[in-house]
């Protein structure tokens, strides 16, 4: 069915699509109306699950941590210092292996305050351990919101599925709401590998030395670093995992993407510029006016952020000849994350080749004109970058320790 | 009706032999505590030395299903669990958190005030060793004034304890009360009687240390039943808002003679700088609790 709705809305129609049973969220623009939906639709009988009012978003992840120990589909969202304000628990959901899946509306975080838009907020939570999916529009979010459960209880790893604050988390925008039929085919009832059970006990999470130690039977148990260890390689095996379930989707809605990477007249192009979510459609317009301008522009939108599948990226951007990478987030004192993320993967899969600049752009919500971003595309798109390595920023008013320009 | 030692059930929920120092008190709180709670119970533990007491990776000391959680989160987990039972449609289970003075009156007692105010039903145990005692014996909310831990290391705590009961009291819950490990019996009983009521349900427990309050292990018990019989230390219970006090609590109304606080005081290291005036004053506060108290049974009896 197709309906014109907010994004947020569309996040809210994936968790009831996805029967989640618990969630417990805190209020935090602009992710709040997501979470009031689902209040509206459990209160309203809409929706079978326990809607817990916490008194913080430590909490709130806290209670779908122990939930889904005790075997429940459980679910939160958040922005911006809501998300910040779990980190701990965040790490411990991904550490205890629990399926979870957490909506982000990203936000800039503070100091000072800002309500508006940035990555700031799910990108400092990059080493977490959570796989990280950036939707681009209003389907990716409803689409990417079931696939993520589908995906967290095949790994026993937990997803954040972001998407822009107000850009797409309060604009009203035309998708298609998946089959409910088709979406309990899709994603059966939770059966976890183990839940709390008095007849089956268990000490979930207990205190674990450096290396492994004998149980009753005499077998080694894993060590601390196995486990993490063990983390590490089911969060890269999410990498095939995630085509797998993409296709499954694929075959059941009629609909999908490429799970990983998003190309926009990328097959000849001499020069790509690469983003994260809903920027990226605002690049393809830049591209295609440098286009028309001779110039040999694409666009790659890289959906998976982590676990990062760094092979599928380079194999993206080897052929070109320059790739420009823009980003609204930063790693204070050296570059944006992305950036390096990308670099690495060249330096692996493509000798070093091509060209990688980096662009700062939309911290706090400052606007990102389409002709900013033109002429910012149309220097970089040289063979030494336009202007070398240096990160540059785009739509900045007072330089630090200018003058207003 | 009181529980006696020949009616506590047999079955043991706690393996013999744990983790926790020689002569802990937390080991017979524990032991009765998981009696009462039965076997049909999931165990909410932050890190504390219940964690250790628990035992490592792959050894459990408990035999019921606990689920380890971060520091400040215990009373919200239980309220994960709570809701993970309902929707999955599991009744007759029991949730109980079990936290550290630490772990309840500071950084745990923000989500613990969220989940009485949601009327979450679950039993919360404070075990109260007065002080951070798994980072090596630092002082916490519920730590006595005058105390000499690891961060107050020369002039003992300045500052007076919270009154953790009262707060949770404060919070209108139907089942406050306050026990201690050298009492197990009252212990037992008040957790029985907490799961008959629905809400959240607080039992604090005063659990003496021997290293943390420099005292021999042996003395675990004894330094506990001074505390009572001092009258420093009170066993009552707030039900559905109406305070009595249980057990040896209630014998000290009846005999109207409390030990010198001397005797526990000086009994500990962590008290060896306080001076005869501190002490004093100490001695002059329980001695005006206890009168007032003393004063209102008379007036209360009189009334009959
Ligand atoms: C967020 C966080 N801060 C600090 C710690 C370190 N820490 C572990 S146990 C503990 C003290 C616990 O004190 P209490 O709750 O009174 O329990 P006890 O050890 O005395 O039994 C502290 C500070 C931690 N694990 N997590
Ligand atoms: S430090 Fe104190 S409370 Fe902790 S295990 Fe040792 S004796 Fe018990
Ligand atoms: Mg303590």
């Amino acid at each position: 069915m197709q309906i014109i709705e907010t994004g947020n809305v569309a996040a809210a129609l994936g968790v009831k699509l996805a029967r989640a049973q618990v969630i417990a969220a805190y209020p935090i623009t602009p992710q709040t109306p997501l979470t009031e939906k689902l209040s509206e639709f459990i209160e309203s009988g809409e929706m079978q699950a326990e809607y817990i009012p916490v008194e913080s978003e430590h909490s709130a992840l806290a209670i779908c941590i122990a939930a889904a120990s005790a075997g429940a589909r459980s679910f939160t969202a958040t922005s911006s210092n809501g998300l910040l304000y779990m980190h701990e628990q965040i790490q411990w959901a991904a550490g205890a292996r629990l399926p979870l899946v957490m909506c982000v509306a990203n936000r800039g975080v503070g100091a000072p305050w800002t309500i508006w838009n940035d990555h700031q907020d799910s990108i400092s939570q990059r080493d977490t351990g959570w796989i990280q999916i950036y939707a681009n529009d209003h389907q990716q979010i409803i689409d990417s919101v079931l696939k993520a459960f589908c995906l967290a209880e095949e790994i026993m790893i937990p997803v954040m599925v972001c998407y822009d604050g107000y850009i797409l988390s309060h604009t009203h925008m035309p998708f298609d709401v998946p089959d409910s039929e088709i979406a309990d085919a899709f994603l059966p009832p939770y059966r976890p590998p183990y839940a709390l059970d008095p007849a089956d006990p268990a000490n979930l999470n207990t205190v674990t030395m450096p290396d492994g130690r004998p149980d009753v039977r005499g077998d080694i148990s894993p060590g601390y670093m196995e486990i993490r260890h063990l983390l590490q390689h089911d969060m890269v095996e999410a990498i095939p995992a995630l085509k797998r379930v993409e296709e499954r989707f694929r075959s059941m809605f009629g609909r999908g993407h490429d799970p990983y990477v998003e190309p926009y007249r990328c097959d000849d192009a001499d020069y790509i510029a690469v983003s994260l979510g809903s920027l990226s459609y605002q690049l393809h317009d830049v591209a295609d006016a440098l286009r028309a301008e001779g110039v040999r522009a694409g666009v790659l939108s890289v959906h998976l952020y982590r676990p990062f599948p760094d092979r599928i990226i380079a194999e993206a951007l080897n052929r070109c000849s320059g790739v420009i990478v823009f980003e609204k987030a930063l790693s204070y004192g050296y570059q944006g994350p992305l950036c390096s993320d990308i670099k690495s993967a060249l330096y692996r899969y493509a000798q070093g080749k091509p060209f990688v600049t980096n662009y700062i752009l939309g911290l706090g919500g400052r606007e990102i004109t389409t002709q900013d971003l033109y002429e910012a595309l149309k220097v970089s798109c040289s063979p030494d970058g336009g202007a070398g390595e240096e990160t540059r920023w785009i739509g900045l008013k007072i330089p630090a320790g200018g003058t207003q320009t | 009706m009181k529980t006696t030692i020949l009616d506590l059930p047999e079955e043991e929920l706690i393996e013999p032999g744990n983790r926790a120092c020689a002569g802990c008190a937390l080991g017979i709180a524990y032991r009765a505590g998981l009696k009462a709670l039965g076997r049909d119970t999931l165990l909410v533990v932050p890190p504390s030395c219940l964690t250790v007491l628990q035992g490592l990776y792959p050894i459990a000391a408990t035999k019921l299903p606990s689920l380890n959680v971060t520091f400040a989160s215990t009373a919200s987990a239980a309220t994960g669990l709570l809701a993970a039972l309902k929707v999955t449609g599991r009744t007759g289970v029991n949730v109980a958190a079990w936290a550290g003075d630490g772990g309840t009156s500071d950084i745990g007692l923000q989500a613990l005030s969220a989940a009485c105010e949601r009327g979450d039903n679950f039993v919360f145990v404070c075990y109260d060793n007065e002080g951070y005692m798994n980072t090596g014996v630092q002082r916490s909310g519920t730590t006595p004034q005058w105390a000499i831990t690891a961060n107050t290391p020369l002039k003992g705590k300045m500052q007076p304890n919270k009154n953790v009961p009262a707060i949770m009291a404060a919070h209108g819950i139907d089942y406050v009360a306050a026990t201690s490990a050298a009492y197990p019996l009252d212990l037992y009983d008040k957790i029985k009687k907490a799961l008959t009521y629905g809400g959240v349900k607080y039992i604090h427990i005063h659990i003496p240390c021997p290293p943390g309050w420099g005292f021999e292990p042996r003395y675990a018990v004894k330094l506990g039943k001074l505390a009572v019989e001092t009258g420093l230390y009170e066993l009552y219970e707030i039900e559905k808002s109406q305070l009595r006090h249980t057990g040896a609590s209630l014998k000290l109304m009846e005999k109207r003679r409390l030990l010198p606080v001397e005797n526990y005081l000086r009994a500990q290291s962590r008290f060896k700088t306080i001076s005869d005036a501190e002490m004093e004053k100490i001695q002059d506060q329980i001695t005006r609790k206890w009168e007032g108290y003393f004063k209102s049974s008379e007036e209360a009896q009189g009334g009959e």
